[in-house]
C-alpha cells in the first residue's frame, strides 16, 4: 500500500493548481460552450499547457505528452475543485479523436482531430435506434455503396448535440447477410448532406439536449468510413468502456454529497436545521458509507490501471451502483428540501440553481442510458460471474 | 501509487486459505458447533504463524500490521472458521503492547505457541445495555460484561466504563466466565462477571482503547467480506449447476440479476475493507470514521448477500444440508457486535461534528 503519487505528480499537482488560483475565471462557465471566443481561448490556453488534449500527438494539434493515468486524475480532481471547465468535452473528444487515433487513417486524423480539438468541428454519436437500444447490434438503419458513394437510409434517437453538430459518426448496417455484430460499419458524415432531418426530443428535465435523425438517401462519400466493411461494431466497442466508467464517477458524487451536508446544514424546519435532524441525518450518513465505498473501489481501478493489473469485476460495476447512487442522493437533497424541492426553472424559492431536481431526473435517464442497469446486471453476471446467456429464443417448444 | 495487497500479503492469505481447506472443512465447523472445540485449529494457525502477525520482530513476531491481519480474518470469515483470532491474535498482541516488557511477555509467549488464548470485553465500549458495565476502583474490577468474545479463555481483556483497558486472568478472585448462546455457533460468546476482581491495568487512554475497539471492528468487517463472499461464490456455482424447466437455474435472467446486485454491492466492500485497515496503519485522521462507516456498510452488504445468497439456493439453502445458514448467521453475529450499523453511523456523524 502507497497512497502517495510520488514527487513529480505533487510538484505537476502544484503547478497545476496555481494556474488554477491564477486563471480559472478565465474559463467559460457554462460546460456546452464549444463556440464562444472565450471557450476557444480558454481551450487553446489548456493544450498549449498539456491540461487538455494532453496524449494527442503534436502533429494532430495536441500536447503530445505520453498517457499517464495518475495525471488525468490529478487534472480531472484538480478542475474539479476550482469549478473550471476542464476544456471541451463532448462525443467527438471523448470517443472520436481516441478512436481515430487507433484506427484512423493518417489522411482522416489530419482532417479531423485538429478542428475538433478547438471546437471548429462539433460531434454527435449516432448508434441508438428506435428499435435497436440495448440491443445496439440489431440496427437497421443502412447503407448501401452506389458508384463511389454510401447511400444510407433509416433513422437515429437519442442523439444529443444532433441539432447544433456539424458532423456525425455512425454505425450502420452495410452488409445485411452477414451475422448481426459483423454486418455494421462505422462512417462518419456531415450534418449539413441533403436528406438529413433532426428532430429534437423534448426530455423530462424540459430540456431538448437529444434528437431524432431521420436519413434518406443521405449521400456520402465511399471513403468516410473508419476500419473496413463490417467492423463497425470492433470499432465502436474499442472506446465504449471508457464511457460507461465516466457514467459513475464517484468523485462527482462526493462533490454532491458534500452540496447534502451544506444544504442540510442551511435549511430548517420550525427552526430547526435539517441536520440536527436524527432520520435526514441517518440517511446522510449510510449515503457517505456508500459514497466511500465506491471511492475506495475507484481507488483500487486507478492503482489497478497504473500497475498494469486487471481487476474487472471491481470496473464492470462502476455505471450500475454509481448511476443509481447519484441518483438517489439527488433524491435525498430534495427530500430534504421538502416542498421547496419541488420548485424548478424560475421559481424564485429555487435552490442551488433547481440542479438537485434536474439531476434527479437527468441521472433517471443516465440508469438507462449508456447501457440500461438490467444490462449492466447482465454484464456483471456472464463476464463478471461467468453465469450463462439467456438461451436464445427456442427454435422449437422445449428446446433450449 | 499502490492501492493493492503485495505479494507477501497475497501469500499470506493463501496459504491461511490452503490450510483451512484442508483442515478446517464444514465437517470441523459442525464438530465445533455440536459442542467441540477449536483447540485443533487453532494450534495449526498458531504453527502457520497467525498468533505472531502483529508482534514486533524483537519479540518473536512478523512486524505485520493491521491489513494483514484482516486478510487473515477475511479466510477465516469465508471458511466459517471457529477460533479466538480477533482477541488472541489481534486485539491481545496490541493491547499488551503497552503493558512493562517483563509482565507482558509471558503472555505474549503463550499467545505465540497457542497454548493460551485471549478473550475480549469490549461490548459495552460500542454502547452498553442491559445495566452491563464493569468499574474499576483501586485495580480491583465490578459489574459485568455482555457478549465477550471467548470468555473462557485463559485472559481477558476488558474495557471498563471510563475506557480503560484491564487485564485479568481467567480463573481470578471473584470472576465468573459464562457462555451464552447465539445464532453464531461457530463463535463463543457470553458473559464475564467481576466481584472485587483484581485486573491489571493495561491502558486508560482512551484513544488507545479507542483505536483497539475499531480495530475489533476490522476484523468483523474483513471476517464478514469473506463469508460473503463464500455466499456469493457459491450461490453463482448453485445457479450453475440445479437445473429446473430444463435449463440451469443461472440462466434465467431472475436468478443472475440477484448473483449481479451481490456482485455489484459486494465488489466495492473490497476496497472498502483494505482502506479502512490500512487507515488504522498509516492514516489516523481517517481511520476511526472509515472503521465506522466501513463496519456499518459492509454489514449492510453482508445482510444482503446473505439473505439474497441463500434465496437463490432455493428451498436447500433453508436447511442444514450445505451448512449454508453457517455463514448467514456468522453475517449476522458480525454486523451486531461491536457496533450495529445505526449505532455506528451515529458515531460518524458525531466524529463529523454532523
Amino acid at each position: 500500500m502507497d497512497l502517495s503519487y510520488g514527487t513529480d505528480y505533487d510538484s505537476f499537482r502544484g503547478e497545476l493548481r496555481s494556474f488554477l488560483d491564477e486563471h480559472a475565471s478565465e474559463a467559460p462557465s457554462n460546460q456546452r460552450d464549444y463556440r464562444s471566443e472565450k471557450a476557444v481561448a480558454w481551450q487553446k490556453k489548456l493544450i498549449e499547457l498539456g491540461y487538455t488534449s494532453r496524449t494527442v500527438p503534436k502533429r494532430y494539434g495536441g500536447f503530445g505528452a505520453e498517457p499517464d493515468i495518475l495525471i488525468s486524475r490529478i487534472l480531472a480532481d484538480e478542475f474539479a475543485a476550482a469549478k473550471a471547465t476542464a476544456g471541451f468535452g463532448g462525443q467527438g473528444i471523448a470517443m472520436l479523436i481516441p478512436t481515430l487515433l487507433e484506427l484512423g487513417t493518417e489522411e482522416q486524423k489530419r482532417e479531423i482531430i485538429p478542428p475538433t480539438l478547438l471546437g471548429e468541428m462539433l460531434w454527435c454519436q449516432g448508434y441508438s435506434e428506435p428499435e435497436a437500444g440495448s440491443d445496439l447490434a440489431s440496427l437497421r438503419t443502412n447503407a448501401s455503396l452506389d458508384g463511389d458513394e454510401w447511400v444510407i437510409n433509416g433513422s437515429k434517437i437519442w442523439t444529443s448535440t444532433a441539432h447544433i453538430a456539424d458532423q456525425m459518426f455512425c454505425l450502420v448496417r452495410t452488409e445485411p447477410d452477414a451475422p448481426k455484430h459483423d454486418g455494421i460499419s462505422f462512417l462518419l458524415l456531415s450534418m449539413d448532406t441533403p436528406g438529413i432531418e433532426v428532430r429534437p426530443l423534448l426530455d423530462m428535465t424540459e430540456n431538448k439536449y437529444f434528437n431524432e435523425v431521420f436519413f434518406t438517401d443521405v449521400r456520402v462519400p465511399a471513403g468516410q468510413i473508419i476500419g473496413k466493411r463490417g467492423q463497425g461494431w470492433q470499432v465502436a466497442n474499442t472506446i465504449l468502456g471508457h464511457e460507461r466508467e465516466l457514467l459513475g464517477d464517484p468523485n462527482a458524487a462526493l462533490t454532491r454529497l458534500n452540496g447534502v451536508i451544506d444544504l442540510m446544514r442551511t435549511e430548517t424546519i420550525n427552526g430547526r436545521r435539517v441536520i440536527d435532524m436524527p432520520v435526514f441525518r441517518e440517511r446522510l450518513i449510510r449515503m457517505q458509507g456508500r459514497v466511500m465505498a465506491m471511492r475506495f473501489n475507484d481507488l483500487r481501478l486507478l492503482s489497478a490501471k497504473v500497475n498494469q493489473q486487471s481487476a474487472p469485476l471491481a470496473r464492470m460495476i462502476v455505471k450500475l451502483q454509481g448511476t443509481e447512487l447519484r441518483h438517489e442522493l439527488e433524491q435525498l437533497a430534495i427530500d430534504v428540501m421538502g416542498e421547496f424541492g419541488l420548485a424548478y426553472d424560475d421559481n424564485e424559492y429555487l435552490r442551488g440553481e433547481g440542479l438537485w431536481q434536474w439531476n434527479y431526473m437527468f441521472y433517471l435517464g443516465l440508469i438507462i442510458g449508456g447501457g440500461t442497469s438490467q444490462i449492466q446486471k447482465n454484464i456483471i453476471s456472464e463476464r463478471g460471474l461467468h453465469m450463462p446467456k439467456e438461451p436464445k429464443a427456442a427454435a422449437r417448444p422445449g428446446a433450449l | 501509487m499502490d492501492f493493492g495487497l503485495s505479494g507477501d500479503q497475497v501469500a499470506l492469505q493463501d496459504s491461511v486459505n490452503r490450510y483451512l481447506d484442508e483442515r478446517a472443512g464444514l465437517e470441523h465447523v459442525r464438530a465445533f458447533a455440536a459442542g467441540g472445540g477449536y483447540h485443533e485449529i487453532w494450534q495449526g494457525l498458531t504453527e502457520l504463524g497467525v498468533a505472531a502477525l502483529l508482534l514486533p520482530d524483537d519479540q518473536g513476531g512478523a512486524g505485520m500490521n493491521v491489513l494483514d491481519a484482516a486478510l487473515v480474518a477475511e479466510s477465516l470469515g469465508a471458511h466459517v472458521t471457529p477460533s479466538p483470532f480477533i482477541g488472541s491474535a489481534v486485539i491481545a498482541p496490541l493491547a499488551l503492547q503497552h503493558l512493562e516488557r517483563k509482565i507482558a511477555t509471558p503472555y505474549l509467549s503463550s499467545l505465540i505457541d497457542g497454548s493460551a488464548t485471549a478473550g475480549i470485553a469490549f461490548s459495552e465500549l460500542a454502547g452498553a445495555r442491559a445495566d452491563a458495565g464493569v468499574h474499576a476502583a483501586a485495580h480491583k474490577l465490578s459489574g459485568k460484561s455482555l457478549f465477550v468474545l471467548d470468555p473462557l479463555a485463559n485472559f481477558q481483556l476488558v474495557a471498563t466504563t471510563d475506557n480503560a483497558l484491564y487485564l485479568v486472568d481467567a480463573g481470578a478472585q471473584g470472576l465468573q466466565q459464562l457462555v451464552h448462546t447465539t445464532i453464531d455457533r461457530t463463535r463463543v460468546s457470553g458473559e464475564l462477571r467481576f466481584n472485587n476482581t483484581p485486573g491489571t491495568l493495561i491502558s486508560d487512554d482512551p484513544e488507545l482503547v479507542a483505536n483497539l475497539l475499531d480495530t475489533a471492528r476490522i476484523m468483523l468487517v474483513a471476517d464478514t467480506l469473506g463469508a460473503a463472499q463464500h455466499m456469493l461464490d457459491t450461490a453463482v456455482a448453485y445457479a450453475k449447476e440445479r437445473k429446473q424447466f430444463n435449463r440451469v437455474v443461472g440462466s434465467f435472467q431472475a436468478v443472475k440479476h440477484l448473483c449481479a446486485e451481490m456482485a455489484a454491492a459486494l465488489e466495492p466492500c473490497r476496497a472498502t475493507m483494505w482502506y479502512a485497515a490500512y487507515a488504522l496503519d498509516a492514516l489516523p485522521n481517517e481511520a476511526q470514521l472509515t472503521a465506522c462507516q466501513a463496519k456499518a456498510h459492509i454489514s449492510e452488504v453482508g445482510t444482503f448477500v446473505a439473505r439474497t445468497a441463500t434465496e437463490v439456493h432455493g428451498g436447500i439453502g433453508f436447511t442444514d444440508l450445505l451448512g449454508l445458514h453457517y455463514w448467514f448467521k456468522r453475517i449476522g453475529f458480525n454486523r451486531q457486535a461491536l457496533g450495529a450499523p445505526e449505532l455506528l453511523r451515529e458515531q460518524a456523524a458525531a466524529l463529523q461534528g454532523l
